[in-house]
């Protein structure tokens, strides 16, 4: 099996026999091209010296062969090869078809930074425009002129709320008793347990239990949000609301709004009353609390200016999910790639987002003096 | 001689719950053939594609393909036939994320023991042989319809095939794009001598390429014909054959 070279005056032929089945071609390709064009023949033949079993590999060394041999301006002669290689050689050289494209070029860092500036730029001018146009849809809504289907609201509601339920409750209940766990460990020094259940009452109903809310939501429905609508993008679904003249954020942003808005503070409610009773079964089972005890404790800790906070937490961050889901599925490229990145960036976004309006609500509070 | 039957489809059946999309349907594909599996929208030509890979389990029947039953066979079986066989999706089916050199490189990669500089020249080749000289760095957002579909035969075909599958090649393609495609069909296998089957409704590449087609009738629910498209044109068998074959031309007028 191989290749033999031969020169006579201004020819030389190529004598190819032997199978050649998955034959690691690229390093003999390379030898013989070297050859050729060193000898810069006139006329190049490609000659069956007895070929066998072939496959791919031997059309990529007369692929080269024959590519080097053009550049060269050297004639070629493969007539005695097979039919169905000379048929294929001619087929890799029928198109003539370069890219419309060099291949990418490395910007210079300044250049780089400056592109990074200008995406940023462009980025919270989107963002602006989506919350413009998402309070517009309200507007239309509460005069009746939105396009928001009764039923898409119900359905998502459905989806946010009795469904998202047990891993509220699961997840709040793990963190009333890991809070509680925690705090226990200190208290005893003391001798102070009891207060455990004033530690776990406030704790839940101030922030914890709407922030352990958000997260779930914000990797729940959130990025259902944006991989639903990412999808609709990639199947040109979005481009048929656009050309019907139906408004994306009526259509699409409303209902999810809406129904996370509503749903959000009856779940942070939930995780207020799944943690305390977390935290009751440390205080009762592990520290020896008597049940009426940790309740009495737990009432006299529980004050409704931290209860409507923590709500209102929850209804903040109802918006917050519901606007980053919406806008970068919105925003989605138009392939499977883009819609995973969509999704991932609603979640990041939901959560950052929540820490920073947390932050805006802790300082109004505190002017307030709440 | 008669060439060896590379596919035999024995009274297969594919049901979803309590509906019959396709009942005893049964014909063979013989080495070398582009077979073409025609029939009207929604008659089950892409499910009885999906029995042919593997991806979707017949109610009863066989469909062996090069000699394994891809209804009974297990997974590893039906693998190992399946490296033998190539596919090429309505839309090509592209990884987005990788680029169309990374696309091809990837069965070569998991397949052979290539080197590295082996699989970028086979790449090329591929690509060349597609009319897609040039564009390994493209990402398939980057591409037409048309250079997706040609990307992914190159794909298809980067392990040397016995067998490539077409699901709708022409969908979506403008007539000139169609028309190369068929052409490149043609050029596949008769340089190659692979065995091809197409699944279509497009009247012009069932003439132009098809060497022996079946015809999926989806009102009886089964095959409403067996042969060669221009024989079936010559002598259809029934008016459902024969409409399909002219556009809805009127059976009765002709055989008058």
């Amino acid at each position: 099996m191989g290749f033999a070279l031969q020169r006579d005056g201004r020819q030389m032929t190529v004598s190819i026999s032997g199978d050649f089945i998955r034959y690691q071609a690229a390093g003999e390709a390379a030898r013989l091209v070297r050859h050729i064009q060193k000898a810069s023949p006139a006329i190049l033949i490609l000659e069956d010296k007895g070929i066998g079993r072939w496959d791919s590999s031997l059309l990529v060394v007369l692929y080269q062969i024959v590519r080097a041999a053009r550049v060269a301006g050297i004639t070629i002669r493969k007539q005695t090869l097979p039919d169905g290689l000379q048929r294929l050689i001619d087929l890799a050289f029928s198109v003539d078809r370069k890219p419309s494209r060099t291949n990418r070029v490395r910007s210079g860092f300044i250049i780089r930074v400056g592109e990074a500036g200008i995406r940023v730029a462009a980025s919270i001018r989107r963002g602006i425009d989506f919350c413009r146009q998402t309070i517009i849809s309200v507007g239309r809504w509460v005069r009746g002129k939105a396009v928001m289907r009764r039923v898409d609201f119900w359905f998502a509601l459905d989806d946010c709320a009795p469904k998202a339920v047990g891993i509220v409750s699961l997840i709040s209940f793990m963190v009333g008793l890991i809070l509680a766990f925690v705090g226990a460990v200190q208290l005893k020094s003391f001798g102070a347990q009891i207060y455990v259940a004033s530690l776990v009452t406030i704790g839940m109903t101030r922030i914890m239990g709407a922030i352990m809310v958000g997260i779930i939501m914000a990797g729940r429905t959130g990025a259902s949000y944006a991989a639903t609508i990412g999808t609709m993008q990639v199947n040109e679904e979005l481009d048929a609301l656009q050309t019907m003249g139906i408004s994306r954020t009526d259509f699409l942003v409303l209902p999810r709004l809406f129904a996370l808005v509503l749903a959000m503070p009856f779940l942070a409610l939930l995780a207020d009353i799944m943690g305390m009773v977390g935290g009751a079964a440390v205080g009762v089972f592990m520290l020896g609390i008597s049940p009426s005890e940790y309740i009495h404790y737990s009432m006299e800790a529980f004050n409704l200016t931290n209860f409507f906070v923590g709500v209102f937490h929850g209804l903040v961050f109802g918006f917050v999910i519901a606007l980053c889901g919406c806008y970068f599925g919105i925003h989605s490229g138009r392939n499977a790639d883009s819609v995973g990145v969509a999704t991932t960036r609603a979640v990041v976004y939901a959560i950052v987002w929540m820490i920073v309006m947390t932050g805006i609500i802790t300082l109004v509070c505190e002017v307030l003096g709440i | 001689m008669t060439k060896p039957v590379m596919i035999d489809v024995t009274d297969v059946t594919i049901a979803y719950g309590d509906f019959v999309l396709l009942k005893d349907v049964s014909f063979q594909v013989r080495r070398g053939d582009i077979f073409i599996i025609m029939g009207g929208s929604g008659c089950g030509k892409s499910s009885l594609l999906r029995v042919l890979t593997g991806l979707t389990p017949a109610a009863k029947g066989h469909a062996v393909v090069d000699g394994t039953d891809m209804v009974s066979a297990d997974s590893a079986a039906k693998d190992a036939v399946m490296r033998r066989c190539g596919i090429l999706y309505q839309s090509g089916a592209l990884f987005s994320s990788m680029t169309v050199a990374e696309n091809i490189a990837l069965p070569l990669r998991q397949y052979t023991g290539y080197s590295d500089k082996m699989i970028e020249e086979l790449v090329a080749l591929k690509l060349a042989l597609v009319g897609l000289a040039g564009f390994q760095d493209f990402y398939p957002s980057e591409l037409s319809g048309g250079m997706k579909k040609r990307a992914g035969l190159a794909r298809a075909l980067a392990l040397d095939p016995d067998i490539v599958y077409f699901d709708e090649p022409s969908a979506g393609l403008d007539p000139i794009s169609s028309k190369l495609l068929d052409d490149l069909i043609l050029d596949i296998n008769q340089s190659l001598g692979t065995t091809i089957v197409v699944v279509t409704h497009e009247l012009s590449s069932i003439f132009a390429i098809g060497t022996n087609s079946v015809f999926l009738d989806g009102s009886k629910h089964g095959v409403g014909a067996h042969g060669k498209p221009a024989d079936l044109l010559k002598n259809p068998p029934n008016k459902t054959v024969y409409e399909f074959l002219t556009r809805g031309k009127e059976y009765a007028q002709r055989t008058k």
